[in-house]
């Protein structure tokens, strides 16, 4: 996903000479070429996030549209009161470029695990919480929305990941996308473990339980009509985050139901509180202790559609 | 030609009476460098100004109000309820391009102005008042260090030493000294000053060139509650409204000033 975002940022500075990029120190191996091709709006603030963003906040407030790229954690948390204060308080087009969702950083450790920024950015009034599943709506993401008049939060994966079966890079601000129909549950996923969640999907299928797989990536402003029509469909939903279960995607699926008056059953799956018991290893291993892989989503299915 | 700071003195003594509120001695505090900056230096349409230690913004609403950008009727508003001129300055306002008043965020804000102006190839300067207890904030570091680097000279930073903050006087909290070394020592051409001396303030801008080269610094050395003998120094200066018997006090000592 990191690829799709150099490769959209070519595109988009290519097209507007007000995009600048700026990172805190990170990006090796991939910031490489916007640098090279438009050095004059490239720059490595250093290890400074509040700097970067304060920055950030007055270049667009000169007319430019900077795009801020750090780890998620250092992105979003570091400089939280400069996003505040800065970007938001003022609605302008500042970028900032979280990247490494959820456990992606693995044997890195807790600090470099991106488990709450969805939660901090989506409060935060006229913020967009974009948070693509697969490289291609990650590109189709960043190129809709480069042109939004406020500022962006972009949640993107560092792994190479496959493709969600049916969501051929399709995003739309303020839309869910639906990429497999069903009837007996619903799995509404975020980011990048959607591909958990649709390989659920087929698993189930074989034991005859009808599973459907929705893709929430714009998840600020939040697609509230879209869930409320899709929500109303089904008896039993379970949302798939790589974040902690409170504030993501399962949270805002719950204010929908509740705001909504929805009779359905929500399970939310997310990061638990033993994130912080210092066990490490791969995105593969933490995905599934905290119970996102397939085989715990098929679990979960089968239990509360009592099968 | 300055603002007349005595004017500002006395308009910040009316409202700050008429409002009930504090945060009366760092607005006397920079009333000279505020009387400098929005009469004698700023160049309307191009140079900027962030207002980065927020809390002193009755001096700034009241140098927008002298300067024609702010009504009396607008002033008559200053924290009073619906109002857009709180104790700290609100981007909404205008005049005002940034909102501040957490500090340690206006000199990124204004390195940022800075860098967008050199990458535009323009002579626009960006002033940014700071606080000396700012220079606390790991924050305000970053973006000196940044400003060096980049070597933008359209950078102006001003540093109100007025050797005070919230708690006690800042040689105990968490001691600055020395601080134009300090600066300095980080790439910056620093300079001090009397920060109640309009035209040695003067004299300094106008010294400062604005190609590529250091930023600047002016570490203008000013009295907390300055104009006000039984207000200087005096942290409760920070917070306290004023009765009547201090505000006609405080009045007769300002009007009787030279």
């Amino acid at each position: 996903m990191r690829a799709a975002f150099v490769d959209a940022m070519l595109e988009i500075a290519a097209r507007d000479d007000r995009v600048v990029l700026l990172t805190a120190d990170l990006g090796f191996a991939v910031l490489e070429p916007f640098a090279s091709r438009f050095p004059l709006r490239f720059f490595n603030v250093g290890v400074a996030e509040q700097n970067m963003l304060g920055l950030a906040t007055g270049l667009a407030g000169s007319g430019f549209i900077p795009y801020a790229y750090s780890i998620g954690t250092f992105a979003s948390m570091r400089p939280y009161e400069f996003i505040r204060n800065g970007a938001v308080a003022h609605a302008l087009p500042v970028r900032i470029v979280g990247v490494g969702a959820g456990f992606d950083y693995g044997t890195a450790g807790i600090t470099h695990h991106s488990l709450e920024d969805v939660a901090l950015m989506r409060v935060q009034p006229g913020l967009a919480v974009i948070a693509p599943a697969d490289h291609d709506q990650a590109r189709s993401a960043l190129l809709a929305t480069a042109d939004l008049p406020g500022p962006v939060y972009y949640r993107l994966s560092k792994e190479v990941r496959p493709a969600i079966p049916g969501l051929d890079g399709r995003f739309r601000i303020d839309r869910v996308e639906t990429v497999r129909e069903g009837a007996d549950v619903l799995f509404v996923a975020m980011g990048t473990v959607a591909a958990e969640a649709a390989a659920a999907c087929e698993a189930l299928s074989t034991l005859r339980v009808d599973a459907a797989l929705a893709v929430v990536a714009a998840i600020n402003p939040p697609p509230a009509d879209d869930l409320a029509v899709l929500l109303a469909r089904f008896r039993n939903v379970i949302s798939v985050e790589a974040h902690y279960k409170n504030g993501g995607l399962g949270s805002l699926v719950a204010e929908v139901i509740a705001d909504r008056g929805i009779g359905c059953r929500l399970m939310r799956r997310g990061a638990g509180p033993e994130a912080h018991d210092g066990i490490s290893g791969s995105p593969g291993f933490l995905i599934t202790r905290h119970g996102l892989d397939s085989a715990s989503l098929v679990t979960a299915a089968l239990e509360m559609s009592g099968g | 030609m300055s603002l007349d700071a005595r004017v500002i003195r006395r308009l910040i003594l009316e409202q700050s009476k008429r409002a009930h509120v504090g945060h009366i001695g760092s607005a006397l505090a920079i009333a000279d460098i505020i009387a400098t900056v929005y009469g004698d230096v700023l160049e309307p349409g191009s140079d900027r100004f962030v207002l980065s230690k927020g809390h002193a913004a009755l001096a700034l609403y009241i140098a927008l109000h002298l300067t024609g950008a702010l009504s009396e009727n607008d002033l008559d508003t200053y924290c009073a309820d619906a109002t857009t001129l709180g104790v700290h300055p609100e981007a909404h306002l205008p005049g005002v391009e940034f909102s501040t008043g957490s500090l340690g965020h206006g000199l990124s804000i204004g390195a940022g102005c800075a860098l967008a102006g050199r990458m535009r190839h323009t002579d626009d300067r960006v002033f940014v008042l700071m606080s000396d207890a700012e220079c606390n904030e790991g924050s305000s570091w970053e973006a000196v260090m940044f400003a060096a680097h980049h070597r933008l000279a359209n950078l102006i930073a001003i540093v109100d030493c007025d050797r005070q903050q919230a708690l006690g006087f800042t040689r105990d909290v968490l001691d600055l000294s020395p601080l134009a070394p300090r600066w300095r020592a980080f790439g910056w051409d620093a300079h001090e000053v009397n920060g109640h001396d309009t035209g040695a303030m003067k004299r300094a801008f106008d010294s400062f060139a604005t190609g590529e080269g250091a930023p600047h610094v002016l570490i203008a050395n000013t009295t907390f509650g300055k104009g006000v003998s039984f207000m200087e120094s005096q942290i409760r200066w920070h917070y306290l409204p004023m009765s009547d018997a201090e505000f006609a006090a405080a009045m007769a000592e300002v009007d009787a000033a030279q």
